[in-house]
């Protein structure tokens, strides 16, 4: 179990340290002087070369690289060009944010997707089983910026039920403000959830062992909610692992359409302006997000089911 | 006289299928008495899971009962509610599946499954692993209390076949269905497994009805046998009797191709020649007129009856119609 974890969080630095020099590479790729843009046209030669040696921007890319990922070393990511604040400060004070959102999201579509799955997969062929089959394809197909602007307009601006922008101080007014975007990013994966777990539960449910527990005149609610169930949830922890992925660029679309803080408006706004530091800081905070939610989604797994922890 | 625990009473079990009724079990009639072992012996495909699915009633959606019934200490399980069911299975009747690699639930330890299949007891949790770790240590499973923390995967076969004995044996059932106990074990194992399961019966004087298409298995631990082909009996009656004086052809040629009884080195081993019939689309007749060396012009036309030739034995052929006595 050790040398699996160990290993596991080896591959997981692999992979934020390749996500992260693409994506430094591919900022500075991006058409347009970052200096000019940032400064305006009406900024002196003197004015930008100073802004350009600040940044470091003269010298060659592979040096550029080495004094991020030393500055990074050391827990620093750089100054906010603008506002002279420091990166970490500002991707720390949007990151709760976002968090709460994906959070809030995976919690209602995977629990609603889960019990609709098992219930399907429980009832299979039934009237039951078909309408939850539709729910489930009509959800996946919905895009999340349609059904963030569609529950905009149906629930904030005409019924009025929920608060349309921002984020809302207090827990209870934080939470009213969650309900709208995380319903609607987590709308397609309560279907997708849904039919996975249908689909993992009927295999399960054939299995000898099902049979077994069923001659053994074990309950048929705790063959499906014990027996079967904690078999067929392990692919869903997986899936929601890397969903996380997902949910992060759902979030853009949210943290836009519904006008909340969060990492997503930050990249957004920061790839405007040209504001490297903060972009760079950003894209670092949601990849190392989305490998340890990956990394994590393994560990759960191995706790689950015996045989991954034996197997590595 | 002794008393009859299980009756199957003229059973017959269709399933439904895109191209028409399967008829899996045909006017099936034998019976289990109480503490005896009762074998049953046919290839693959000749009904013996449907028989046994049926027992317990853990059939297919499709399974259709059309005639028949099963009687358990004079009760009809097809007539019987669900709930009485749920009663019967694992506490009067208990079952050993064939594949002990697959029937454990394997996020589950051995522990929690023995703890769990004792939930009609109201004995305190202790209790019930104390239970379950002597049950472990009766089929030979050493160190039983600390191997109940283990999960299947870390047992082998031969122990989890053992473990699904003492699983099948702990609430003392009347009846022990044992499906191919052994097919999935190597042949040091399965004596091994067969003479716990006689020593076990001993001791817990449970009737069994052991299901196998190991004739030599059958002879070791059964004191009748049933011969199925393609979802009907052709003969049943005292092993002995069976395996000494076959009256079936079918009978004859199993016996033929059991390679315990194969005593010269031949080249190729003997089989059947011909296939087991279509049992959506069965053709009139005796079932086994395409495959028999000694068909004649009757066996296309009338189906043989299951006739008794002398006390305690039964076979469906023409060949024996001299014979009969009833």
């Amino acid at each position: 179990m050790l040398s699996f974890a160990t290993r596991r969080f080896g591959l997981s630095l692999l992979i934020l340290f390749v996500a992260v020099t693409v994506m430094f590479l591919m900022i500075r790729a991006v058409p347009g002087d970052p200096v000019q843009i940032m400064l305006g046209p009406r900024a002196t030669p003197e004015l930008q070369a100073q802004l350009t040696a600040a940044l470091g921007l003269d010298q060659p890319i592979w040096k550029q690289l080495l004094i991020f990922y030393g500055n990074l070393l050391q827990g620093d990511l750089g100054t906010d060009v603008f506002s002279g604040r420091s990166v970490t400060d500002i991707v720390f004070q949007q990151l709760p944010f976002t968090l709460e959102l994906i959070f809030a999201s995976i919690l209602w579509s995977a629990s609603l997707g889960i019990a609709l799955g098992a219930y399907a997969a429980a009832h299979p062929n039934t009237l039951i089983d078909r309408i939850a089959a539709a729910i489930s394809v009509s959800f996946v197909a919905a895009p999340a910026f349609v059904v963030a602007l569609l529950a905009l307009l149906v629930f904030a601006v005409h019924l009025q039920w929920f608060p349309a922008i921002g984020a809302g101080e207090g827990f209870w007014d934080r939470l009213d403000h969650l309900v709208l975007p995380a319903f609607a990013i987590g709308l397609s994966w309560v279907g997708y959830i849904a039919r996975l777990v249908r689909a993992s539960m009927l295999e399960v449910m054939g299995e000898s062992h099902v049979r077994t527990a069923r001659a053994f005149g074990i309950a048929e609610r705790r063959v499906v909610m014990v027996y079967a169930l904690r078999i067929a949830i392990l692919p869903v922890v997986t899936v929601i692992g890397v969903g996380m992925g997902f949910l992060l660029s759902s979030a853009v679309f949210a943290e836009i359409v519904f006008a909340r803080p969060g990492l997503g408006k930050l990249v957004i706004d920061s790839i405007t302006t040209r504001n490297y530091p903060i972009v760079m800081g950003s894209v670092l905070i949601s990849t190392a997000l989305f490998v340890v939610s990956t990394a994590l989604a393994d560990l759960i797994n191995a706790l689950l089911d015996p045989r991954a922890r034996t197997a590595h | 006289m002794t008393d009859t625990l299980l009756e199957i009473d003229h059973l017959s079990v269709d399933y439904e299928t895109g191209r028409g009724d399967l008829k899996a079990l045909r006017d099936i009639t034998f019976d289990v008495n109480k503490g005896e072992i009762v074998g049953i012996v046919g290839e693959s495909g000749c009904g013996k899971s449907t028989l046994i699915s049926s027992i317990l009633r853990l059939t297919a959606p499709n399974t259709r009962f059309r005639e028949g019934e099963i009687r358990f200490k004079g009760q009809d399980l097809l007539q019987s509610s669900e709930r009485h069911m749920r009663e019967l299975r694992g506490a009067d009747i208990s079952i050993v599946f064939q594949d002990p690699m697959q029937t454990h639930n394997p996020v589950l330890t051995i522990g929690q499954q023995m703890l769990d299949i004792q939930h009609r007891s109201k004995q305190s949790k202790p209790d019930k692993l104390a239970h379950a770790a002597k049950m472990l240590g009766a089929v030979g499973i050493p160190d039983p209390e600390a191997r109940l923390k283990q999960y299947p995967h870390e047992f082998s076969g031969g122990m989890r076949q053992r473990i699904a004995i003492a699983m099948a044996l702990m609430s003392e059932p009347d009846l022990l269905i044992a499906d191919e106990p052994t097919t999935a074990l190597d042949a040091t194992l399965e004596v091994q497994i067969i003479e716990r399961l006689q020593e076990l019966q001993r001791e817990f004087h449970c009737a069994i009805l052991f299901i196998s298409h190991h004739l030599g298995v059958i002879a070791e631990l059964c004191e009748r046998v049933v011969v199925m082909y393609a979802g009907a009996v052709v003969e049943s009656g005292e092993v002995r009797e069976i395996f000494h004086n076959p009256k079936h052809p079918y009978t004859r040629r199993l016996i033929e191709c059991d390679p315990g009884h194969i005593k010269e080195r031949a080249r190729v081993l003997p089989t059947i020649p011909g296939e087991v019939p279509d049992l959506a689309n069965l053709p009139g007749g005796c079932i086994f007129r395409d495959r028999c060396d000694q068909a004649m012009a009757r066996c296309a036309t009338e189906v043989p009856p299951l006739d008794q030739l002398k006390e305690g034995h039964h076979a469906a052929c023409w060949l024996n119609h001299e014979e009969v006595t009833t």
